[in-house]
C-alpha cells in the first residue's frame, strides 16, 4: 500500500478541501430538522406567526440548495482526484511492464500482467473513489458522536468504549483474512484470463479437433473455481457487518443496564439515557460504515499489492561499467553459457566473432539453441557465463538505447498489431516514407500495394487477415526500415516460397550489405553464402566456418546440404 | 502518433439503443429460476427491518421501568436488556443470512453468465477471433460481468427493503393527513422526472465507459503479447505514449460518467429537503388554520423523513444501477452475436467417410467485393495425397479454411463423398479431418495433456509412442518433469520447431479419414524432418491428405500437385509431369537449388 499511498499524497490538499466542503454540506443539512422544529414549535404556536413560518421556510429552501451545491462540488472534486490517481497509477504500471526484463515477464506471466493492468487497477480505482465518498462522513460522525457522548455521560460512554477492542479485533481480522482472500480471487482471475486468451488464439485448432465441448468444460472448471473463490471472499467479508452490529447493539443493552444502576444510585436521571441512546445510534451507523470501508480496503489493497509487486520490480539487467577493449570484430561471443531454468544449460560455451558488415548464418536441429543465441545477443536475458561484446564493448555496459536503436529483428511468429500496415512497419520509430517503401520493396512485400489503401490497409488482430508469408514479409520490412547496423532474422522466411526467399536474400545483400547480419534458418540456402556459419547441436557449436570449410569439416552440415540441395550443391 | 486508431478492430459489443426494460427483461432470464429465493430474501429483509423497529421499543420499555416512581424495577429492566441482546443477535443473524443468500445468488448468476459467454464464444464464426481483441472480450468477462453481479448482490436487497419502507410510510402518511400529501403530489413526480432525466444522460456515458475500458484492455493485451518485440526495437516509450491515449480515454470516460452521475444523489436529496420545507410550512399553516393537530404534523414529518430515506438511498445506488445496465448491455451484446449458422434441420450425419473430396467451381472472398479464390476445380480420391503449392498469399490457406468450413464458399460447391459439405453436420465434418498448422497452438497444461488433447481416453503409452514417432520423446524426457512438465505459452526453453513436433505427435493420436498439413514442419530442421518421415508417411497412410509446404522436397511424392497463382489453379499433375511442363512449378522447384553466389 505504501506505493499506492505515494500516488494519493500529491492530492492530499484537494482531498482535504473536498472533505471540508462535504462536511460543510452535511452540517448544513443537519440544520434543516432544527429549523423545522423552530417552525412547528415556535412560529406555528404564535398568533400571527405566518411571516416567521414563511421566512424560516425560505431559509430551509436556501439551506437545501446550499447543501446540494456543497455535495455536488465535493462529489465532483472526488471524481477528479480519482481520475488523476488512476491515470497516473495505470500509466506507471504500463511503463514498468514495458521495462520488465524477459525473465521477469516469464515469471509474472502475460495473463497475470494483463489482469493487473486491467482488473486490479480498476479495483484500486473503486477503493479510492468509495473511500473518498464514505471516508468523511463515517469518521466525522464517529468521532463527533463519541466526543458528545463523553461530555454528556462519561461513564456510559466507557461502556461503549469497552467494546472498541472487540470491534478492533473484528476489523483487523477482516482485513487480515480479506487481503489474502482477495489476492486469491485475483489469481483465479488470472487463470480465467489465461484460458480465454488460449481459446481465442487457438480457435481454429480447437474447432478442427472438435474439442469445443472439452474446452467448455475446462472453462467451466476455471469459472466455477473463480466463482467459488469470489463467493468465499464475499461471504467472509459479509460476516463483518453483522458481527459489528451485534457487538454494538449488545453494548446498547449494557448501556441501559449500567444506566439503570446509575439511576438507582441517583447519579443521573432517566432522560439522560434516552438522549444518550440516540447518540449511540449515530455512532453505530458510523461504525457500520467504517467496517464497510475496511472491506473495500481489503479488496483494494489486495489489488494494490499485486500492482505494487510489478511496480517494485527492479531493473534486473543492470548496466555495469565495463572497460571496452580494442576489437575489430562487430559481434563477439566469448565462452557464453546460459540456462532458462538454471538447471541445465540451453546453450554452452559459445564462442565466435563476426566482423562489421559480415553475415553470420546459424543452422542446426530444432531445440539446438539457435533462437536462444539471438535472445542473448539482444540481451533479453543475461548470460550465465562468458561475455558478449558489440564493437569491443560488453553488452552489459551498453544502454538499452545503444543496444537496440540500430537493430532490426524478426522473431519467429513475431508481433503484428491491429493497426495499419504503415504503423506496423514504422513501429513507433521516426522513419521517412521513402525508407519504408524501400524496405517494403526489399522485403519482397510489394503485395501491400495491391491491398486496398496500400500502406493504410488495416490489419486484423495479430495480422490474421494476411497469409503467413505476407505476415513474415511485413515483419521483415519492419526490420529493414530502420537505419540498420545489425539485422537479426530468426527463421523468418519459413513461410516464404523459395522464389520469394531467394529474391529476398539477393535484395538484402545488395541493399543492406553494410549491416552485420545474423540469419537463423532451417534452409542451407539461406545461410550458405554467409561469411561465417555456425552449426549448432544440443546447445553447442559443432561446426564453424564458411560453406566450403564446413563441407570438409562438419559431417552434420554435409548431410544437411545433401538432404536439402541434392547432389548439385556438393 | 496515431495510437488511438481503431484500424482492424471489431465493432463494439454494446448496442446502446436497447431500452432498459429490454435489458432488464433479459437479465430476468438469469434471475427467474431464483425467484423463490428472491422472495425469501425479501421476507427476510422485511423481518430484519421489523426487528430493527422493535429495538427502540424494547429500550423504551426498559427506560420506562427505570423511570418507575417506585424506583428502578431491576427484574423488568434485566428482562428487557436480555431481550435487546436477543433481538440484536437475531437481527445480526438475519442480516448475515440475507447477505449470504444474495452473495450465493449473485455469484451463481455471474458464474452462469460467464459460462454462457464463453460457450457462446465457442460457437462464433472464426472471423470473430480475427477481428476482436482478446482484451476487449476479457473486459466483458471480468469487469462487465462483475459489475452486474455487484448490483445483484447488494443493490437488489436494498431496493426490496426500500420499497417496503416506502410503501409502509406512504400508507401511514395517507392515514394521518391526506391534505399534506399534496406536497408529495408535486415532489414525487419531480423526483421521478429528475431521476429519469439523469438516467437518460448518464446511461450512454456508462456505456461509453464500458466500451473505453474494453478498448484499453484490448490494447493492454495486445501490447503485453508484443513485449518482446517492443523491447527489441527499444520502442517502450512509443508504446507508453500510445497506451497513454487509451488510458486517458478510459479514465476520461469513467470520470465523465461518475462526474455526471455525482449530481444525481444530491439532487434527489435536494427535492426531499425542499419537500420537507414545504411540508413544514404548509403543515404549520394548516395547523394555524385549525385544520390539523400539531402532533399529526410532527408524525407526518417523521414519516416523510422515513419515506425520503430510502428514496435517497435509491438515488445513491442509481448510478451503480446505471453502470450495471450499461455493463449488462455489453454482456448481452456479445451473447447476441450471430453464431456460426446452425446446421440445417436436415443436415446429414457422416457415416463411414471415405474421404473423397471434390471442389466444384469454387469461388470465395472474405469480403464481398474481393474474391480471392476463382473457379477452383479438382478432385481428391480417397487415400490420395494432394499438395498445394504457390507463392504466399495465393490462397492455399483459404482453401483449407473452406474445407474445414471456417468459412463457407461464395459460389460453387465442395463435396465430401458426393455430398455438399454444407448439407453435413459441421462438427462431424470437422471430425473427419486432422489438422496440423504452422502456427502451433499449445495450451497451459502438461506435455502429456497437450499431446493427448485431440482424443479422449489416451493412455501414457499411446502418448509416448506418438512422441517417439515424432522424435520428440528424448527432448521431453530432458525436461524437468518429463511428460508432466507444464508447457506455458511464452518464455521457456521449448523451441518453435519442438512445438511443431508436439503438435505432430498430437495429430498422430487422432484417426480420421483426412489429414491437413499446413506448413506443419516449417520450423523443423531438415534432418529431424527426414527422421520423422516414416512416421509422417504412416500418419498419411490410407488418408486423403492435403499438404501445403514450401519445402518442395516434402511433396515430391504427392499423387497430385496443385500449383496456384493469385487464387487460381494454374497447373496440376505429379512432380514428374509438372517438371516436364517447365512452367511455374519448374521455376519454383529450381529456386530452392539456387546457389546465391551464382545469382549475386
Amino acid at each position: 500500500m505504501r506505493t499506492i499511498a505515494r500516488y494519493i499524497k500529491p492530492f492530499f490538499g484537494r482531498i482535504s478541501v473536498q472533505m471540508l466542503i462535504k462536511i460543510a454540506g452535511t452540517v448544513i443539512e443537519l440544520f434543516l430538522p432544527a429549523m423545522l422544529s423552530v417552525i412547528i414549535d415556535d412560529y406555528a404556536k404564535q398568533p400571527g406567526g405566518e411571516k416567521g413560518v414563511w421566512l424560516m421556510g425560505g431559509a430551509m429552501v436556501l439551506f437545501a440548495f446550499l447543501a446540494w451545491l456543497g455535495n455536488c462540488i465535493a462529489n465532483r472534486m472526488s471524481t477528479n482526484v480519482t481520475r488523476e490517481i488512476t491515470r497516473n497509477l495505470r500509466r506507471d504500471l504500463f511503463h514498468r511492464i514495458t521495462a520488465l526484463s524477459a525473465a521477469q515477464q516469464d515469471r509474472l506471466t502475460d495473463a497475470s500482467l494483463i489482469s493487473r493492468l486491467t482488473s486490479d487497477t480498476y479495483n484500486v480505482h473503486n477503493m479510492i473513489d468509495r473511500m473518498q465518498r464514505l471516508g468523511v462522513r463515517a469518521p466525522m460522525l464517529l468521532i463527533g458522536g463519541i466526543i458528545v457522548s463523553l461530555v454528556m455521560e462519561p461513564v456510559l460512554t466507557l461502556v461503549l468504549i469497552a467494546t472498541l477492542p472487540l470491534l478492533a479485533v473484528t476489523v483487523i481480522w477482516s482485513s487480515k483474512t480479506g487481503v489474502p482472500l482477495f489476492t486469491w480471487v485475483q489469481e483465479g482471475q488470472d487463470k480465467m484470463v489465461r484460458k480465454v486468451q488460449e481459446n481465442m488464439a487457438g480457435a481454429r485448432v480447437i474447432r478442427a479437433l472438435s474439442r469445443t465441448g472439452w474446452e467448455q468444460d475446462a472453462f467451466g472448471e476455471v469459472n466455477s473455481e473463480l466463482a467459488a473463490r469470489q463467493r468465499k471472499a464475499d461471504l467472509t467479508m459479509a460476516k463483518v457487518s453483522p458481527i459489528t452490529s451485534f457487538i454494538l447493539n449488545a453494548s446498547l443493552a449494557f448501556v441501559v443496564l449500567v444506566g439503570a444502576y446509575r439511576v438507582h444510585m441517583g447519579v443521573i436521571g432517566p432522560g439522560k439515557i434516552i438522549s444518550f441512546l440516540s447518540f449511540v445510534t449515530i455512532i453505530l451507523n458510523a461504525l457500520l460504515m467504517v467496517t464497510r470501508i475496511f472491506v473495500m480496503y481489503s479488496k483494494g489493497s489486495a489489488s494494490a499489492k499485486r500492482i505494487e509487486e510489478v511496480l517494485l520490480q527492479t531493473e534486473d539487467l543492470q548496466r555495469d561499467e565495463l572497460a571496452a577493449a580494442e576489437e575489430k570484430n562487430h559481434i563477439v561471443f566469448n565462452h557464453v553459457s546460459f540456462s532458462y531454468n538454471k538447471k541445465y544449460n540451453n546453450v554452452s560455451d559459445l564462442s565466435f566473432a563476426v566482423g562489421h558488415g559480415q553475415t553470420l548464418g546459424v543452422i542446426g536441429p530444432t531445440g539446438s539453441g539457435k533462437s536462444t543465441l539471438l535472445s542473448l545477443l539482444m540481451r533479453q536475458y543475461d548470460v550465465d557465463e562468458g561475455e558478449i561484446y558489440l564493437s569491443g564493448k560488453p553488452i552489459r555496459s551498453l544502454t538499452k538505447e545503444e543496444l537496440h536503436s540500430r537493430l532490426g529483428v524478426v522473431f519467429q511468429y513475431d508481433f503484428l498489431m491491429a493497426d495499419t500496415i504503415r504503423e506496423n512497419i514504422r513501429f513507433g520509430r521516426e522513419i521517412e516514407e521513402s525508407a519504408m517503401l524501400d524496405a517494403v520493396d526489399c522485403a519482397q512485400a510489394a503485395f501491400i500495394h495491391e491491398k486496398e489503401g496500400g500502406m493504410e490497409f488495416p490489419l486484423n488482430v495479430k495480422g490474421r487477415n494476411l497469409s503467413g508469408g505476407q505476415q513474415q514479409r511485413v515483419l521483415i520490412a519492419r526490420a529493414l526500415a530502420g537505419d540498420l547496423r545489425i539485422l537479426l532474422l530468426d527463421d523468418c522466411s519459413s513461410a516464404l516460397d523459395f522464389r520469394t526467399d531467394r529474391e529476398l536474400r539477393h535484395a538484402l545483400r545488395e541493399r543492406h550489405g553494410l549491416a552485420t547480419t545474423v540469419i537463423v534458418a532451417q534452409r542451407v540456402s539461406a545461410v550458405m553464402a554467409a561469411d561465417l556459419i555456425l552449426v549448432m547441436d544440443k546447445g553447442r557449436i559443432i561446426g564453424k566456418g564458411t560453406h566450403e570449410e564446413l563441407m570438409d569439416t562438419c559431417p552434420m552440415y554435409r548431410e544437411l546440404c545433401q538432404l536439402q540441395l541434392g547432389g548439385e550443391a556438393v | 502518433m496515431n495510437g488511438g486508431r481503431g484500424a482492424g478492430r471489431g465493432p463494439a459489443f454494446a448496442k446502446p439503443k436497447e431500452k432498459n426494460s429490454v435489458v432488464l427483461l433479459k437479465l430476468w432470464h438469469y434471475l427467474a429460476k431464483y425467484r423463490w429465493i428472491i422472495i425469501f430474501a425479501a421476507v427476510l429483509s422485511i423481518l430484519g427491518n421489523a426487528l430493527g423497529l422493535l429495538s427502540p421499543r424494547l429500550s423504551g420499555a426498559a427506560i420506562n421501568a427505570i423511570e418507575n416512581n417506585a424506583g428502578v424495577q431491576f427484574p423488568i429492566v434485566i428482562r428487557y436488556v436480555i431481550l435487546m441482546v436477543v433481538v440484536a443477535a437475531a437481527s445480526s443473524l438475519i442480516g448475515w443470512g440475507l447477505s449470504a443468500i444474495m452473495i450465493r445468488l449473485s455469484r451463481n448468476v455471474v458464474s452462469k453468465m460467464r459460462k454462457d459467454l464463453f460457450d457462446h464464444l465457442t460457437t462464433l464464426p472464426i472471423s470473430f477471433f480475427d477481428t476482436h481483441q482478446t482484451g476487449d472480450v476479457l473486459s466483458i468477462l471480468s469487469y462487465d460481468v462483475d459489475t452486474v453481479g455487484a448490483t445483484l448482490s447488494t443493490d437488489l436487497t436494498q431496493i426490496i427493503s426500500s420499497l417496503v419502507t416506502v410503501v409502509g410510510s406512504f400508507i401511514m402518511m395517507v392515514s394521518i393527513a391526506p391534505e399534506l400529501l399534496l406536497v408529495f403530489v408535486v415532489t414525487i413526480p419531480c423526483s421521478i422526472a429528475i431521476t429519469r432525466w439523469r438516467a437518460k444522460i448518464v446511461r450512454p456515458l456508462f456505456s461509453k465507459r464500458s466500451r473505453m475500458l474494453g478498448a484499453m484492455n484490448g490494447y493492454s493485451e495486445e501490447a503485453v503479447s508484443g513485449l518482446k518485440t517492443i523491447r527489441a526495437y527499444h520502442q517502450e516509450q512509443e508504446f507508453n505514449d500510445r497506451f497513454k491515449t487509451h488510458n486517458d480515454n478510459a479514465v476520461h470516460a469513467t470520470w465523465h460518467a461518475d462526474h455526471t452521475a455525482a449530481v444525481t444523489g444530491p439532487t434527489v436529496n435536494l427535492i426531499n429537503n425542499l419537500s420537507l420545507a414545504a411540508v413544514s410550512v404548509f403543515g404549520a399553516l394548516l395547523y394555524m388554520g385549525g385544520k390539523i393537530l400539531l402532533g399529526d404534523v410532527s408524525s407526518f414529518v417523521l414519516y416523510s423523513r422515513k419515506f425520503s430515506g430510502p428514496i435517497n438511498e435509491f438515488a445513491n445506488i442509481l448510478a451503480e444501477i446505471q453502470s450495471s445496465l450499461a455493463a449488462a448491455e455489453r454482456v448481452l451484446g456479445l451473447l447476441a452475436l450471430t453464431p456460426e449458422p446452425a446446421d440445417a434441420p436436415d443436415a446429414k450425419s457422416i457415416a463411414d467417410c471415405r474421404g473423397h473430396i471434390e471442389f466444384r467451381d469454387v469461388s470465395f472472398g472474405y469480403e464481398e467485393d474481393n474474391t480471392v479464390l476463382h473457379h477452383i476445380n479438382f478432385t481428391a480420391a480417397p487415400g490420395k495425397v494432394m499438395a498445394i503449392v504457390g507463392e504466399t498469399g495465393c490462397g492455399k490457406t483459404t482453401m483449407i479454411n473452406l474445407l474445414m468450413r471456417f468459412y463457407d464458399v461464395t459460389a460453387g460447391q465442395i463435396l465430401l463423398d458426393g455430398a455438399d459439405i454444407r448439407s453435413l453436420k459441421r462438427e462431424e465434418l470437422r471430425r473427419q479431418f486432422t489438422m496440423v498448422l504452422q502456427d502451433t497452438w499449445l495450451f497451459d497444461g502438461t506435455v502429456f495433456e497437450n499431446i493427448a488433447y485431440g482424443r479422449d481416453g489416451v493412455t501414457r503409452e499411446d502418448v509416448e509412442a506418438a512422441a517417439k514417432a515424432a522424435h520428440i520423446h528424448d527432448m521431453i524426457l530432458s525436461l524437468p518433469n518429463g511428460y508432466d512438465t507444464i508447457v506455458t505459452g511464452s518464455g521457456n526453453s521449448i523451441s518453435k520447431g519442438q512445438k511443431q513436433l508436439l503438435t505432430i505427435a498430437r495429430a498422430m493420436l487422432i484417426s480420421s479419414p483426412m489429414l491437413i498439413l499446413d506448413e506443419a514442419t516449417s520450423n523443423v530442421d531438415t534432418q529431424t524432418e527426414k527422421r520423422i518421415q516414416d512416421a509422417m508417411l504412416q500418419l498419411m497412410q490410407g488418408r486423403t491428405c492435403f499438404i501445403i509446404a514450401h519445402r518442395l522436397s516434402t511433396i515430391t511424392g504427392a499423387d497430385c500437385i496443385l500449383v496456384m497463382d493469385k487464387g487460381r489453379i494454374v497447373e496440376s499433375g505429379t512432380h514428374q509431369e509438372l517438371l516436364q511442363k517447365k512452367g511455374t512449378y519448374f521455376e519454383l522447384y529450381h529456386a530452392q537449388f539456387d546457389r546465391p553466389q551464382d545469382a549475386a
